[in-house]
């Protein structure tokens, strides 16, 4: 009989991981298109923004329209927008996109917050799940194992990004784009059309992630919903060594570290709640002072930002 | 005026009147009148000497977050920490406050500044470091720590520093109000807008007329040549980020000394993230900051009254900072292209340079 000690841990570890499955998904998305963005050689520090006005265009669109699919593609199109205004600003002569990055966050969160104002349901349609652990018989097991589809889906974009990278004409180009612009101008592939078209699509990517806080987990509209995910996904990718399968495992661990904090508090240790919230943001740092260096240029980081220093 | 002055003072004021114009579209699409709401944002902002006052109240923070960005800018790392420098600050003032509650009140404030400005200093200075030393980049780590410095807050008031009798709003225990920062004379205005305005000309002059600020202008401008030069940039970064995050550091003091009297979830007012604009609205040079803090200081007053008069939610003032921050940015693409700077103003090599690019 495994005593109460072994009983309570065991209940953190699965509430961990059903935590961090639910909670990666929406560093996921956003990595997968800050990897995209990046690898074109452009930063876009706006995710956190974006992120933000996916989460309010998806809660928006399902609630109007009563289906939470329509909800997840109105934030993906939402989302590319505010990617090509990025992508499009940047390409302007004199413009740094580590500032323009900056301003995004703010009209993202500007843009969200007014129209999010005017929601009064408290929650939209939500997005279906999938019970995998429909025959189990412990409770909590079974609570980790109803994943959303988009779990599933974030993965898929994840191989198929790391597929279009290394086994296709346009990703070699987005590659030697984002390694040498200046030998790609020269082969006579179009720059600027790659850069843009890579930072509107990874900023479609980042809405689907804002669907999923609205419209699964948490699974309601709030200002702070997001929380620095779509900025911390940004770093994610630095640790990843802008790989988009690392970027999947780095996510899960990520959502884990999330998950922390609600984990231990229902298991009744609330004594540090506020600290052990903040241990993504921790994580964070950690890991970029790890993974950082100024001296040498990090495997897999896009020669344009490695010269940029 | 040089015609890079003439420029320096041109493309600003376009790209806000730009702004205007794409706020007002969004106001009209919002259902707003564009022109009703230009002008309750005057109102608010400086239509009385009443609305002065809320206009200066609000621009005291913004002067001292202003610089945060604006210094380390200057020295070549952007950095946004200022809403976690701020509370670091105001979290350190209300700790030294409480624990010299029994010694004179001079001493006791001049304490205050002290430990606000170091904890908001070497908090800022902390990303700046990272960055130099181990290449991560400090627009990333300023924004964690800023998370990080609110959780600080909420753990501490919440916990340790919790007053016991703050029931539903947990908050530190009261700084006694003979200890609190006072009002200027005949004003409801705090001292904390002396605090900005001598802030912004101190690093005016350390920029403009030391050898100091020179340096500054060197590593920031050219990270090579400062070093060529035998510069020690780490150094250089270092003070610069200490510096602008205690400025914020001191706002976050003034914000717990002058107005809530103690520290408290309600000290994170996000002056912080606007300070942000102002630097970049300001191009980081401190005298147009003095300005910018004002203007904005009346946009953020003017909040209450676009909500009562045209029932536009609170995050319409966040929507034109997001609008006025990105004109200002692609704005930057117009300069050298006004004819401001005609021919004469260049040297015959960058002539030859630019003429070597035109050739297809």
């Amino acid at each position: 009989m495994p005593g109460p000690d072994t009983l309570r841990f065991a209940g953190i570890a699965t509430a961990l991981l059903g935590g961090a499955i639910r909670g990666s998904i929406p560093y996921m998305f956003v990595s997968l298109g800050e990897c995209l963005t990046e690898k074109s050689g452009r930063v876009n520090l706006g995710m956190e923004g974006i992120l933000l006005m996916g989460a309010m265009t998806a809660f928006g669109v399902s609630e109007w329209t009563g289906s939470p699919w329509l909800g997840a593609l109105a934030a993906a199109a939402v989302s590319g927008l505010l990617g090509l205004l990025h992508g499009g600003l940047t390409e302007l002569p004199g413009v740094n996109d580590i500032a323009a990055g900056i301003a995004m966050i703010i009209l993202g969160s500007g843009l969200a917050f007014f129209f999010g104002k005017q929601f009064t349901a408290p929650m939209a349609p939500q997005l279906p799940v999938l019970d995998l652990g429909g025959g189990i018989g412990n409770t909590a097991a079974r609570a980790a194992l109803r994943i959303s589809p988009l779990f599933f889906l974030g993965i898929a974009a994840g191989f198929a990004l790391h597929y279009a990278f290394e086994h296709t004409r346009w990703g070699l180009h987005l590659r030697a784009v984002g390694d040498a612009p200046e030998a790609a101008r020269s082969m006579g592939i179009p720059v600027r059309r790659h850069r843009i078209a890579a930072t509107a699509i990874g900023g479609a990517l980042a809405g689907i992630g804002g669907s999923h806080l609205t419209l699964y987990f948490p699974g309601i509209w709030s200002e702070g919903i997001s929380g620095g995910q779509g900025l911390m996904a940004v770093a994610l990718v630095i640790f990843a060594g802008w790989s988009p399968r690392r970027c999947l495992a780095a996510s899960l661990l990520f959502g884990g570290a999330q998950a922390l904090g609600p984990s231990l508090q229902s298991a009744g240790v609330t004594g540090l709640y506020h600290v052990f919230n903040a241990s993504p943001y921790l994580l964070t740092l950690v890991v970029m002072i790890a993974s950082c260096s100024r001296t040498r240029a990090m495997a897999g980081m896009p020669g344009a930002l490695a010269r940029r220093g | 005026m040089t015609a890079s002055q003439r420029e320096a003072v041109a493309i600003p004021l376009l790209a806000l009147a730009g702004a205007a114009v794409l706020f007002g579209l969004f106001c009209a699409w919002a259902g707003a009148s564009p022109a009703g709401v230009f002008a309750s944002i005057y109102k608010a902002g400086f239509g009385s000497w009443y609305s002065w006052q809320n206009s200066l109240l609000r621009a005291a923070p913004l002067m001292l977050c202003g610089l945060t960005t604006a210094l380390p800018a200057r020295a070549g790392v952007i950095t946004v920490g200022n809403e976690g420098a701020f509370v670091v600050g105001g979290l350190a003032a209300a700790a030294s406050g409480l624990a010299t509650a029994s010694t004179a009140p001079w001493l006791s404030l001049l304490l205050m500044m002290i430990a606000g400005s170091a904890a908001g200093g070497a908090w800022l200075a902390l990303a700046a470091g990272l960055q130099h030393y181990r290449g991560v980049n400090a627009v990333i780590s300023s924004l964690l720590l800023n998370y990080l410095a609110i959780a600080l807050l909420l753990q501490l008031v919440e916990g340790p520093m919790r007053d016991p009798g703050s029931l539903n709003f947990p908050a530190t225990h009261p700084i006694p109000p003979s200890h609190q920062l006072g009002r200027i004379a005949g004003t409801r205005v705090h001292y904390g807008l002396i605090f900005g305005v001598i802030a912004c000309l101190l690093i005016w002059f350390l920029l403009e007329r030391t050898v100091w600020g020179m340096e500054v202008k060197i590593a920031g401008g050219n990270a090579r040549t400062a070093k060529l030069a035998g510069l020690p940039i780490g150094r250089i970064v270092l003070v610069a980020s200490f510096l602008g995050g205690a400025c914020a550091g001191l706002a976050g003091m003034v914000e717990v000394a002058a107005i809530h009297g103690r520290a408290s979830q309600a000290i994170s007012a996000g002056y912080g993230y606007v300070g942000i604009l102002v630097a970049f609205l300001s191009r980081q040079s401190p005298l147009r900051i003095l300005l910018v803090s004002v203007l904005l200081g009346a946009v953020l007053a003017s909040g209450g009254i676009l909500q009562r008069d045209h029932e536009l939610p609170d995050a319409t003032i966040t929507v034109f900072e997001g609008i006025a921050f990105l004109a200002i940015l692609a704005s930057e693409a117009l300069s050298g292209r006004f004819g401001f700077r005609r021919a004469a103003a260049q040297p015959a090599s960058v002539k030859t340079v630019e003429a070597a690019n035109a050739r297809p």
